[in-house]
């Protein structure tokens, strides 16, 4: 389906009413200046639980709404627009779909309903040097009898501080570039051995490294087979690049609206800019890239939720279009925006910061055109 | 929206109908060409267009009153499901069916639609579109082709150029003058029998060394009155939005299309592997953004045209015009580029067909971005009517 239904709409209305009224930019930036650990406020991640948004995914029986990839991609949408701070994509999107296609049923019973009501949050641990590469695994991952030593570090978890747990991609055989031998583990934060590092970085979201020092779990903590877990990592990365698609597609929704919004009122030479044609047609193209770019997002969240054989490649393809537009749609926005956009008082700078950390995130478009085409057999 | 049980029925009458009326001997044989753009089929083809057309199934959502199919879209796509699992096609189309006959349901008189859209569905008459002149092209509303107010019918002096298929057409919808002192006030939107006296039309030679435009020159033609379409001097209004037909129609065909001998094959036949993957790793990404603008373009074709179902053509269409011309254009463009120095071939025996084939449609692409309304034109028009900005 290309067009919302009734439900859908209505979420989107309270959504982005939720987001103008309660965790507008303004928010975030409030957030950023108190240069907290978590890198959110409790009081919004509160506001979101109370909204039952941290439930969509997650079946009624485990106490969420079970309403799909596409409709937490219009909630994503929005929140995107305001660059709400919050663990919401993170754990009720991430963190959820990797419980609830691999995860034991006591795992499910456990922790699905701590996440859809914002008790806790769980991440995923997956990139260990500077690019997504999800088959270079190298954290170690040794079975010993029913126990399972975690050594190695991972390397910018998304709100790695405020996890209760994290599902950790680990090796368990083969070699670093083998799909083979990987394994996924749900390990406590608060498990001994294991240390956070909170990183401060230009986009200001809450990250971590996390380091494994002979943190001992038991085999029971692992989701999907052990050494068979790639399967399982690819299809959660693949909703976690669609998710974070929808929320790039609110970033640079937001950012072309603002930057409309300055062609239309932003007056030299005695007319508005956006009456030059150089300016107009930018604006245009922009708004045709935002275009281009949505239907894929939209095709690979409905691709998810219909389990479409071709889910990955569409997921692919909405991360890598996304990236593109909202990395010039984001660089314009400076551009046209002029001087002003160059200052920290002016809001313009936290778009591009937020577009070119998405961008990184679960492969960037780089990344995505080379799993896109080995589809082709080129 | 049909029911889900109306549609399952729906579906039995249609492969009823298919297995009795669809002649054997085209399945998975379609022929070469369009009724309704420059093809007069013979034998079963013919029988084909006669039977499709006379159901009504060339316009499966048109209203039955006129010819037309009468379905509602979900019927429609239960239809061209049929059709494709039978092996049959839709033969009949041309610009009858991609805009003038969706501008009469949407602004002709009762009479004019019972005149002009029977034989449009049937496939019967080959429309031709006289919109630009040698001096309004982007500027369409400047043009000077007169139709001179003679009291029972129009006397048109002028010429019209880039007029495709007009050598074959059978007759031509199109904008004239008819008041000189009001620019948009002053055209009216007239329809004329290619056959009248007075009506001249000249191919030209293309720099793909094809001639799919014509000019059309007129002197002294006479055309009745009731030719008209909607008021004189209002033709303005009507001639734009038909064009907006006309960019939901590349929407609509834009998706699909193009050869089997795709970048792909092409990389691997004149670049090689290397072991898995293109022995060029720089080509390699290349053809994936292309691949990729043209998936994205595809599924914004797809939603853009289910959004027009909803809501009627918008604006907003002409992004896609746009966005269509840089696809193609640019997978033309690579296409030549793998094909390195056999993608240079004009005739004869030096290069096979496919090449010198791709040359002809590479030269043709450059136009993708002047019809229909130039890129700069459907910007200006986006940046106004779609961003509303001002000054355009």
């Amino acid at each position: 389906m290309t067009i919302l239904n009734e439900e859908q709409t209505m979420l989107q209305d309270q959504a982005r009413t939720w987001v103008r009224e309660q965790a507008p930019v303004s928010r975030f930036r409030t957030m950023r200046d108190k240069h907290s650990d978590i890198s959110f406020e409790q009081e919004t991640w509160g506001a979101i639980c109370e909204l039952g948004w941290g439930g969509i995914l997650i079946p009624e029986q485990y106490g969420g709404s079970g309403l799909g990839y596409r409709t937490f991609g219009v909630v994503l949408e929005e929140t995107g627009r305001g660059l709400t701070a919050s663990p919401l994509f993170a754990s009720a999107l991430v963190g959820a779909s990797a419980l609830l296609l691999g995860a034991s049923e006591d795992m499910k019973r456990a922790w699905l309903p701590r996440i859809a009501a914002g008790s806790s949050v769980v991440t995923l641990a997956v990139d260990e040097g500077s690019h997504h590469a999800p088959e270079r695994i190298a954290l170690s991952a040794t079975v010993s009898g029913d126990s399972v030593t975690l050594n190695g570090r991972k390397s910018l978890v998304l709100e790695g501080i405020a996890a209760d747990a994290l599902i950790v991609a680990a090796r368990t055989s083969g070699e670093v570039g083998d799909k083979n031998g990987i394994s996924l583990f749900l390990v406590e934060t608060n498990a001994p051995g294991l240390e956070r590092i909170k990183l401060s970085t230009a986009d200001a979201r809450g990250y971590a490294d996390i380091q494994f020092n002979d943190v001992v779990i038991s085999t029971d903590a692992a989701l999907a087979e052990i050494d068979g877990g790639f399967e399982l990592l690819d299809a959660v990365l693949d909703c976690a690049r669609a998710g974070l698609a929808a929320e790039m597609m609110g970033t640079g929704s937001e950012a072309f609206d603002r930057t409309l919004d300055y062609l239309k009122n932003r007056v030299q030479f005695g007319q508005a800019i956006g009456s030059f044609q150089a300016l107009g047609h930018r604006a245009a193209s922009h708004f045709m890239e935002l275009e281009l770019a949505r239907s894929c997002v939209e095709a690979a969240l409905d691709a998810i939720d219909d389990s479409q054989a071709d889910m990955s490649q569409l997921c692919s393809l909405a991360k890598c279009q996304m990236g593109e537009c909202l990395h010039d749609m984001t660089n314009d926005m400076i551009q046209i925006h002029g001087g002003i956009g160059m200052t920290d008082e002016f809001d313009a700078g936290f778009f591009l910061k937020r577009a070119r950390a998405c961008e990184t995130m679960f492969g960037n478009q780089s990344f995505h055109r080379q799993r896109y085409i080995s589809n082709f057999g080129i | 929206m049909t029911s889900s049980t109306d549609l399952d029925t729906f579906r039995d009458e249609a492969r009823q109908w298919l297995q009795d009326n669809f002649p054997a001997s085209l399945k998975d044989n379609r022929p070469q060409g369009i009724a309704g753009f420059g093809t007069k089929f013979t034998g079963d083809a013919k029988l084909w267009q006669e039977r499709l057309g006379g159901k009504g199934w060339s316009t499966p959502t048109w209203p039955a009153e006129y010819g037309g199919g009468g379905l509602s879209p979900e019927a429609a796509g239960v239809l061209s499901e049929e059709m494709k699992a039978m092996g049959a096609f839709n033969h009949i189309g041309g610009f009858g069916i991609m805009m003038f006959g969706p501008t009469l349901l949407d602004v002709a008189t009762e009479e004019q639609k019972m005149r002009y859209l029977p034989p449009i569905i049937r496939g019967d008459i080959h429309w031709c579109q006289g919109y630009s002149e040698p001096g309004a092209g982007s500027d369409l509303a400047s043009l000077q082709s007169f139709a001179e107010d003679k009291g029972d019918h129009f006397l048109i002096n002028g010429s019209k150029i880039w007029t495709s298929g007009a050598l074959e057409a059978d007759w031509m919808y199109g904008v004239f003058r008819t008041n000189r002192d009001n620019k948009y006030e002053g055209i009216s939107f007239i329809t004329l029998d290619m056959k009248s006296e007075g009506v001249e039309v000249k191919p030209i030679l293309l720099i793909s060394g094809q001639s799919p435009f014509n000019e059309v020159f007129f002197t002294d033609v006479v055309v009745p009155k009731e030719n008209l379409i909607g008021e004189k001097n209002k033709g303005w209004a009507i001639g734009k939005h038909l064009l907006l037909h006309e960019r939901q129609g590349i929407a609509g065909g834009g998706g699909a299309g193009g050869s089997t001998f795709d970048l792909e094959h092409a990389a691997r036949e004149y670049i090689g592997m290397d072991g898995d993957t293109l022995a060029d790793g720089v080509m390699r990404e290349r053809i994936a953004r292309q691949k990729m603008k043209a998936n994205s373009f595809a599924l914004t074709a797809r939603r853009f045209n289910d959004e027009a179902a909803v809501h009627g053509p918008s604006a907003a269409i002409g992004i896609l015009k746009v966005a269509w011309a840089k696809m193609n254009q640019d997978r033309e463009e690579l296409m030549i580029e793998l094909m390195g120095n056999r993608g240079l071939g004009w005739e004869g025996d030096g290069f096979n067909r496919e090449e010198l084939q791709h040359v002809r449609t590479w030269l043709r692409s450059k136009a993708n971005s002047i019809e229909g309304g130039s890129n700069e034109v459907n910007l200006n028009l986006v940046a106004k009517r779609v961003l509303g900005l001002k000054g355009y």
